[in-house]
């Protein structure tokens, strides 16, 4: 049977993360392809019900990728994206999906290796928990659905 | 506006355990203001009732509809086409709501998703507080705006009593004294002599005392 390859969403904040997956691309940085980048103006626009919806849908992991506290360009976006990270990370242990398959990550946009570090660590964790009970593809198939090498 | 806070999710969801198909209704009134059971609230109790049931290998069908009020006939009436074919109603309105959504679905189970707190308002975002008693017959016009009958903890209306403590309530040092509070508030405006008046026993009659309350405004009325 092939290794498991998780299918993971990152919402990346453009002023920060979004900006060091690029930068993790110019440097030729290797970074896991099991992760499917999805741009946000600002990491403080995340919902709790976007986060669930995306569980539903049958992801294994989700991270919310934003500045560094103090950088938001927003000011305080990312402190409300954590706060409701663990809202969310709460909600996902009392249903029982648990809530380790969701994480917060500070990424600034100067640090591409701290992009595909991330990236890595999240691919690693989700692989030890294995294939979410709600993704019916369980032995998901990132390179074959245009996960990106950089 | 009506405050209230959502039950734990194991507590929904025991009370729903046997059924396959379930309308959750939110409430586009005071529940969206205190962020318990508006549309966006809805959307996620129902998310994680889809998940948790996928989980338990007991699937559940869950769709949404948020009603203008739930407080109101006309505003239900909507939901008639809706809940023909589910199994359960879930109603994250007031307990306002719930009632009237158990007494027009009268063959539906109908429960609620929310513990109704009290009445107040916000003080910073995310925070809610108690300001009214729902006495029936307001005397703030006596206490400087500050209500004794809930902010204070034992509902003296002749203020404060011997455990009030630098500002603070002899129950908990976190809540201010209310009877405190109305002195402040009265020496400020000039009108402590109006403190001097005794307040004669309240009138209960106007509140709880005798039954369920009704408010009329003939007027109003629409004749059939
Ligand atoms: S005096 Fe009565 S009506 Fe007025 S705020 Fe207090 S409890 Fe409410
Ligand atoms: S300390 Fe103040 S608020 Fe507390 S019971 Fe006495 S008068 Fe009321």
């Amino acid at each position: 049977m092939p290794e498991f390859e998780p299918k993971i969403v990152a919402f990346c904040c453009r002023y920060c993360a979004y900006t060091a997956a690029d930068l993790a691309g110019s440097m030729r940085l290797q970074y896991s392809p099991n992760i499917r980048v999805v741009e946000m103006p600002c990491s403080g626009t995340i919902e709790h019900g976007v986060l669930l919806n995306t569980f539903e849908k049958g992801v294994d992991g989700v991270y919310i990728a934003g500045c560094n506290l103090g950088d938001c360009h927003f000011l305080k976006g990312n402190v409300r994206a954590i706060k409701r990270v663990a809202a969310v990370k709460k909600i996902l242990d009392e249903i029982g999906l648990g809530g380790d398959r969701l994480e917060f990550f500070h990424v600034p946009a100067s640090e591409g290796t701290k992009f595909a570090k991330v990236a890595n660590e999240m691919t690693e964790r989700i692989r030890q928990l294995g294939p979410s009970p709600l993704n019916k593809s369980a032995a998901g198939n990132a390179q074959k659905e245009g996960g990106q090498t950089a | 506006m009506i405050v209230a806070q959502q039950k734990p999710i194991k507590d929904i969801a025991q009370m729903i355990n046997d059924c396959k198909k379930v309308l959750f209704v939110g409430c586009a009134g005071c529940v969206t203001v205190c962020l318990a059971g508006g549309e966006k609230e809805t959307a996620v109790l129902a998310s994680a009732m889809r998940i948790k049931r996928i989980l338990e290998n007991n699937p559940l069908e869950a769709i949404t509809y948020t009603c203008t009020r739930q407080c109101d006939p006309e505003y239900i009436a909507s939901l008639d086409n809706q809940v023909k074919d589910v199994d359960a109603i879930v109603s994250l309105a007031c307990g306002v709501g719930v009632q009237y959504l158990a007494e027009r679905f009268k063959d539906k189970w109908v429960v609620p998703a929310l513990d109704t707190k009290f009445i107040g308002g916000s003080t910073v975002h995310g925070v809610w507080e108690e300001k009214c008693g729902l006495c029936g017959e307001c005397i703030l016009h006596r206490t400087g705006g500050i209500c004794p009958i809930i902010r204070c903890s034992k509902s003296i209306l002749n203020g404060p009593c011997g455990g009030s403590q630098y500002g603070k309530c002899e129950v908990n040092k976190d809540i201010d004294c209310a009877w405190q509070l109305i002195y402040d508030r009265m020496k400020a405006l000039g009108k402590l002599d109006k403190l001097m008046e005794i307040q004669p026993p309240k009138d209960w009659s106007k509140s709880r005392d005798g039954g369920p309350r009704k408010a009329i405004r003939e007027d109003v009325m629409i004749d059939e």
